[in-house]
């Protein structure tokens, strides 16, 4: 990477000049506390007090018989504050907006994970918060809207665009641009202009650092694989940092949606419909048209149908470092169901597209070979989509029976 | 080419005027109409704006034009054949204006040549800073384009000379911190902010965001080369349509 954030020439920071000094006043404070031994220390001592971490790597012993192929290891990155790895990078840069010295945060959230994980930061740091999510997601994950509320933060649905995750990074966009003296946009994944990508995937190495550790210590050896869902990339940059040097295969699934060739998906690494860009202040892969406008994506999952994918992906997608497969809704939904059934573990909808793709792939590998599937979030806040993607019927006697008592 | 263009109509009034029209808002048929009315009532050069999905710079009355002219089916081809046809009927100059990806999706050595052909001045784009422009400033510089940077309040003395020295034709300065289309209101700040730019270059100032009628150009008058009118005509146009375009902009000198 060099000074202005480039990987393989992909990254940079495209920004309107209103937004020069700010960043370049962001890029110094972060450069500042990496070079702070102090800091990394004060920052994993918050994780383990206010979050849950060193998160656990749990053995899927029912899972390995079930499917007779590699050993299978799960990261719990589920069991942090707020249910999935999103708080690792907000309190990272929570601390940070205190050493900048500002009041206010603001964030642009998709499945509302990373809206509520901004949000208790900001309670407990005692920021202001303004959470940007597109009018889609706000339908779709009412019940995280409602945590946001709860926590203090005033939750802007946005209405314009395709109203969903990258409209709402269009409009913290446009507030940071007139509030950047007392405003920090906490955004929430390894995209966007330098720093973040960077600055995002320093704080989320810990899943990676501790990963590492966790399979050594217990079985004395490197994974053969390790898989990760990818929306914009922080969970699998988190992870994947953590084996970047060893002779480790690096597995990132994207969302299918309906599949490759029905057009609605949100695959920019492996479906012909993307091409590189520039847009949201960063050059990577975009699914756009041949005139550079995005295209509207799909997903079952809230935080992976974004159009844009980290640019450090894309450069490792160019080295071949990294292999990039989709899972589709169906196969997600059927995983999602096989590993709550097996080991009684809930991932969220975005994390069953790694652990599909790994349950293709585990029966093909030797019982010798270990396999790390990083849970990045947990599926209780998918109630409302879990269940109509299993159409439930006695969860919709139930939502009807509530609306009437709400009538009532 | 463009900055002795400013010179010489600058002798002739004591500041010009600048509008901005998103091409293909609310049609094409009616951008084509705005624009004959505005320079029928005297505009000095204009911004044809090719609409992005993505104009993160944008408050919302431009936005809603780009979303509107884009779900109307514009495609940039569409845009470059609108920028033909207006270049050949009006005699001013025009540039474009639009957002990185599109220059970058089109080829940006292909677009310089395309705007030289069609006989565009410059250019604005609002998502490049000059450290990612070294293809862009090239290839402008190739076909004697002007490349248009921005100077803002937040931008430092040092920064703003780096900036002049890669611009050409003129420098856009932003009034304030914020998107287009919102309220400024004009302290003594803005004076300071003002002389800055002024000294930071010898290129024409032309003075945008929140320009918005006779009262905002009578002040400018005497401080800056161009007065700029963005959002403020898109609103009219909505509220009032097409004719009152020629009205308003013969009433704000």
């Amino acid at each position: 990477m060099d000074s202005r954030g480039y990987y393989n020439g992909f990254g940079g920071a495209f920004i309107p000049e209103i937004l020069v000094s700010t960043f370049e006043e962001l890029s110094k404070a972060f450069q500042e506390v990496k070079n702070d031994p102090g800091f990394w220390q004060e920052y994993k001592e918050i994780m383990s007090s206010y979050s849950c971490r060193p998160t656990p790597l749990t053995f899927a012993g029912n899972l390995t018989r079930h499917f007779g192929g590699a050993r299978i290891y799960i990261k719990r990155e589920d069991l942090n504050h707020t249910g999935a790895h999103k708080a690792n990078n907000v309190m990272g840069q929570g601390l940070l907006v205190q050493r900048m010295g500002k009041k206010r945060v603001i964030a642009e959230t998709g499945a509302g994970q990373h809206g509520v994980a901004t949000a208790t930061m900001a309670a407990r740091f005692g920021f202001e918060c303004t959470i940007y999510m597109g009018e889609v997601d706000v339908a779709r994950q009412r019940p995280n809207v409602f945590w946001m509320e709860r926590l203090g933060a005033k939750v802007v649905a946005v209405k314009d665009g395709t109203r969903i995750l990258k409209d709402a990074i269009n409009e913290a966009f446009r507030d940071w641009v007139t509030n950047m003296d007392t405003t920090h946009y906490v955004l929430g994944t390894a995209c966007g202009p330098h720093p973040f990508p960077e600055m995002v995937t320093y704080f989320q190495s810990i899943i990676g650092k501790e990963a590492r550790k966790q399979i050594l210590s217990l079985e004395g050896k490197l994974p053969a694989r390790v898989y990760a869902c990818v929306g914009g990339g922080s969970n699998a940059m988190g992870i994947f940092s953590g084996f970047m040097d060893d002779p480790v295969e690096l597995v990132g699934v994207e969302a299918g949606g309906k599949g490759l060739d029905s057009g609605r998906h949100a695959s920019r690494l492996c479906s012909k419909d993307a091409s590189i860009g520039v847009a949201q202040g960063y050059k990577t892969y975009f699914l756009q048209d041949s005139d550079g406008q995005m295209k509207e994506t799909h997903s079952i999952a809230a935080g992976l149908d974004y159009v844009g994918v980290s640019p450090i992906l894309s450069h490792l997608k160019e080295t071949g470092r990294v292999r990039f497969e989709a899972a589709t809704d169906k196969e997600v939904v059927e995983a999602l169901s096989l590993t709550i059934r097996k080991e009684g573990l809930i991932p969220a909808l975005e994390s069953s597209h790694a652990f599909a793709r790994a349950y293709q792939e585990a029966p093909c590998l030797s019982q010798q070979d270990i396999i790390i599937i990083n849970q990045s979030g947990r599926g209780d806040k998918d109630i409302f989509t879990i269940a109509d993607a299993f159409s439930d019927p006695g969860w919709k006697e139930f939502i009807i029976q509530k609306a009437e008592e709400y009538n009532a | 080419m463009l900055e002795s263009c400013i010179r010489k109509k600058r002798q002739e009034k004591e500041i010009l005027l600048m509008t901005h029209i998103v091409i293909g808002y609310p049609s094409f048929e009616d951008s084509f109409q705005i624009v004959k009315e505005m320079v029928e009532a005297g505009v000095d050069l204009m911004e044809l704006q090719i609409p992005f999905s993505e104009p993160i710079a944008d408050g919302p009355v431009i936005l809603k034009a780009n979303q509107k002219s884009l779900a109307n089916g514009s495609t940039v081809q569409h845009c470059v054949d609108f920028a033909k046809q207006v270049v050949r009927s009006f005699d001013i100059p025009f540039l474009f204006m639009t957002y990185y990806n599109i220059l970058f999706k089109y080829g940006i050595r292909s677009f310089a040549s395309m705007m030289s052909d069609i006989g565009l001045h410059g250019v604005i784009v609002p998502d490049l800073p000059p450290e990612e422009g070294e293809e862009y400033l090239q290839a402008m510089g190739e076909k004697n384009l002007a490349p248009i940077f921005i100077f803002t309040p937040n931008t430092s003395d040092e920064r703003m000379k780096k900036i002049a020295a890669c611009g050409n034709g003129f420098i856009y300065c932003v009034a304030r911190k914020g998107v287009t289309g919102s309220e400024t209101t004009f302290t003594s700040e803005f004076h300071d902010y003002l002389e800055r730019c002024r000294n930071a270059t010898t290129l024409p100032l032309a003075l945008g965001f929140g320009v918005k009628d006779k009262a905002d150009v009578d002040f400018l008058t005497g401080k800056v080369d161009i007065a700029v009118i963005g959002s403020e005509t898109i609103r009219l146009v909505d509220q009032k349509g097409v004719e009152a375009v020629g009205d308003f902009v013969r009433g704000l000198r």
